[in-house]
């Protein structure tokens, strides 16, 4: 299942937005008092025209639908950003986007 | 079945993320993925986390900024944002040390510019802690957020 994503790129930052639950596991269902197993994202990819700026791996500490904004140098205006995810499950996500 | 199509299905179902986006065009071939480091994100102790990214003697700096309210109003996203003026930057990790699992995240970074943001899940009142690899060297900065409404469910 493809997982959505939001990418933005402009003035020399990028922003990915990962709709994803980001359960870590420790979490239970009020109704039903089980444990909600841990889904979350693991990898985070961005790319510049190609070359990778950020790979993170992530956690289910990180809040649900993860949000990350970072400064990169060299950007500029008509760059083409990629950006890429997989959660713990082996589903993935990804976006292109134009510097701008 | 036209040629390209198939490359890229084949990509995507054989060699997983990377293959997917060496396929897609979204990374150079040979570039590989960070490794997920499960020592260091099941660690349950701040200090076993640091030790497991390679980061047990990083040392204090006033060149990383942690930015983190005092008081977080939910538990469950908490912004985070961390400002260095050091460079060469390599990575980040970002811990909250009082999570049941502390290590948050790890970003490898090439090209950056001082400035990364995200949010983060806070299970209670803790410092936030983002070490910075930068020349070689660890370096580390905290900020204590009081949390009132835990956000890890555990």
């Amino acid at each position: 299942m493809a997982i959505p994503m939001k990418l933005r790129a402009s003035n020399g930052e990028i922003k990915i937005l990962v709709s994803h639950p980001s359960e870590n596991g420790l979490r239970k269902d009020a109704k039903s008092g089980q444990v909600i197993p841990a889904h979350f994202i693991k990898n985070a990819v961005v790319a510049v025209n190609g070359k990778t700026v950020m790979d993170a791996s992530w956690g289910g500490g990180m809040s649900k639908d993860p949000y990350l904004a970072f400064k990169v140098r060299g950007m500029k205006a008509g760059d083409k950003v990629t950006a890429s995810v997989e959660d713990n499950t082996g589903d993935k996500g990804s976006a292109e986007a134009v510097a701008g | 079945m036209n040629a390209t199509r198939r490359q890229v299905l084949k990509g995507a179902a054989s060699a997983g993320l990377v293959g997917a986006a060496v396929a897609a065009g979204l990374l150079q071939p040979g570039q590989a993925l960070a490794d997920w480091n499960s020592a260091g994100f099941n660690a349950t102790k701040a200090a076993d986390a640091l030790a497991a990214i390679g980061a047990g003697s990083a040392v204090d700096s006033k060149d990383i900024t942690v930015k983190a309210p005092d008081i977080a109003e939910n538990g469950a996203v908490v912004p985070v944002e961390v400002t260095t003026t050091l460079p060469n930057v390599e990575s980040i990790a970002i811990l909250s040390e009082k999570n049941t699992n502390p290590l948050v995240s790890q970003y490898t970074l090439t090209d950056f510019d001082g400035f990364l943001s995200t949010r983060i899940k806070m299970g209670a009142t803790a410092n936030v802690r983002a070490v910075v690899k930068a020349g070689g060297k660890y370096y580390t900065a905290a900020k204590e957020v009081k949390v009132t409404v835990g956000g890890c469910g555990g």
